[in-house]
């Protein structure tokens, strides 16, 4: 049974790093728009973050691999 | 005129397409290509690349340690075991035998010490058609291999092979491998054959040591240079040289103007010393990280890389292994704790600034963040680069599947197309993790090494 229910928690991972990533990006792109100076940094810290969130899917991910 | 010329193009085109959407291929054998297991075993590690088809590059130093069970081995490298068709060693040495280009050890304690010759079923289940060896249509017209892929699936090679232990073969020994093969495609389970017996492999160590039912450890312990430590070498090698040379030009070229392999690694030194260090672990002792924290992104940055390169050397998925990313994680754990000071382990232990009855429930909290940080930044490592391993595999396993094995041509040349492009995206995005998971290692891990040194002045009613 490894397949069809791994499969599916696997995909209920990815909804919500999709949400925290879409909201991070949303919020980037606010301040973008409100500083265009700090571009720099906000792409900096919106990337360090994105990858965080994905780190937590992609564990969830790798597992539903091996259970 | 050239509508007379374009009509006739296109009425041949037309014709040729249909064709080749029926050509179908005469698999003797019905095996099934398994994307998930491939994928699976093309991130593992192995004791020989694998190039194309039946060409392995051996490895060497195989080295074992058996403490219950026939003591030392050691072999000068895996072409000792005389790799045969699918990296299967056409000999067993004390017991060992490659089996797919992996070194694994027969089960029986009654099996032979010392090097007999052994054989193995035909055909595997998630490999292609290998035993269709005289089948008229051009079914390797390579349409489906138009760009290198890793995968090593190499229909032509297996074209008119025949197998040398056929002659040799008895009839009992025939309907023995027979057997073998039926009972490797429907349960996937490898096992050797010798003398006409068959004999199980020892299944691969699980960390749990067979507490949760799995197979326990094996009885050897495995010392070889493998693929995964021969990577780890190939980037320390390219690492110690860039790095010396560097240092190098430092002392002749001081005071100058920075340029060649200076002037390009400089920006990323001072880019780990400014942007990493400085801000986390604060002016006063960044210093003492800075050698642990460069020698962690570069070395963690040169796997990753590395390990995008489809072919050999590169084709080592070494940083998407748990006992690398383990030892790295073992590091940051081991720096982070031995160099903390009072204030830190009082934050643990005993978080000053708010009420008694929260301090308990913090504490236990506190602890257990000590052992995960630098779990979750293994595991956070070892996901992102073996998911991506894993999904390039798979995209290039579009071949095969909608080429169903090899019977469709026209869908494996879709499949190559979509293939293609799917893997030019992905090996994209993997470029960009490799580098960002290089990058949240060492921050995340100089945040914490700052969170161990930092001296603050006491506040009441701070955090």
């Amino acid at each position: 049974m490894t397949g069809s229910l791994a499969a599916i928690g696997a995909g209920i991972a990815v909804i919500g790093a999709g949400i925290g990533i879409g909201n991070i990006g949303a919020k980037a792109m606010e301040s973008i728009a409100r500083q265009p100076e700090a571009v720099g940094d906000i792409r900096a810290n919106m990337l360090i973050m994105a990858a965080l969130i994905e780190g937590a899917a992609i564990i969830a991910i790798i597992l539903s691999f091996f259970i | 005129m050239r509508n007379n010329f374009i009509s006739r193009l296109l009425f041949l085109a037309t014709i040729v397409l249909c064709g080749l959407s029926s050509c179908t291929v005469d698999v003797k054998e019905d095996v099934v290509f398994n994307p998930g297991e491939t994928a699976l075993h093309h991130i593992a590690d192995a004791h020989a690349f694998h190039l194309f088809g039946d060409y392995y590059v051996p490895l060497p130093a195989m080295m074992f340690y058996s403490p219950n069970e026939g003591g030392f081995t050691f072999l000068p490298s895996s072409a000792s075991f005389h790799i045969g068709h699918h990296g299967n060693g056409e000999v067993a040495i004390d017991r060992y035998v490659l089996q797919h280009g992996v070194v694994r050890r027969i089960k029986d304690k009654n099996f032979p010490m010392g090097t007999v010759n052994i054989e193995w079923p035909h055909g595997h289940g998630h490999h292609d058609d290998h035993g269709a060896g005289d089948h008229g249509e051009k079914h390797n017209d390579h349409k489906g291999h138009d760009h290198d892929d890793h995968s090593g699936h190499d229909h032509g090679a297996h074209d008119n092979h025949d197998h040398p232990h056929d002659k040799l073969a008895t009839n009992d020994q025939l309907s023995m491998k027979e057997k073998l093969t039926k009972e490797l495609e429907e349960h996937d389970a490898v096992r050797a054959l010798y003398k006409g017996k068959a004999y199980d492999l020892e299944d691969r160590s699980t960390l749990d040591n067979g507490m949760a039912g799995g197979p326990g450890f094996t009885s050897y312990y495995d010392f070889s240079i493998t693929k995964n430590v021969f990577t780890m070498l190939l980037v320390v090698f390219i690492l110690g040289f860039v790095f010396l040379r560097v240092a190098k030009a430092y002392k002749t070229r001081d005071g100058e103007a920075p340029k060649g392999l200076q002037g390009f690694m400089e920006p990323l030194f001072v880019f780990i010393q400014d942007e990493v260090a400085k801000p986390m672990i604060g002016d006063k002792h960044y210093q003492r990280f800075m050698p642990f924290l460069m020698a962690a992104f570069f070395f963690i940055l040169g796997l990753n890389l590395i390990g995008q390169i489809p072919f050999f050397p590169g084709s080592a998925n070494a940083s998407g292994t748990i006992s690398i990313t383990i030892a790295l994680a073992l590091f940051t754990f081991l720096i982070t704790n031995l160099n903390g000071n009072r204030d830190y382990w009082g934050h643990i232990l005993w978080m000053p600034g708010i009420p008694a009855w929260v301090k308990i429930i913090i504490t236990p909290v506190e602890v257990m963040g000590v052992f995960l940080k630098p779990i979750v930044l293994f595991i956070r490592l070892f996901a992102n680069i073996s998911a991506g391993h894993i999904v390039i595999v798979a995209f290039v396993g579009l071949i095969f599947v909608l080429g169903e094995s090899g019977k469709n041509v026209m869908g494996a040349g879709v499949g190559a197309v979509a293939a293609t492009l799917l893997t030019l995206f992905m090996m994209a995005i993997e470029l960009l993790v490799a580098v960002l998971q290089a990058y949240i290692f060492t921050i995340l891990s100089a945040s914490y090494i700052g969170a161990a040194v930092e001296e603050h002045h006491h506040e009441e009613a701070h955090h």
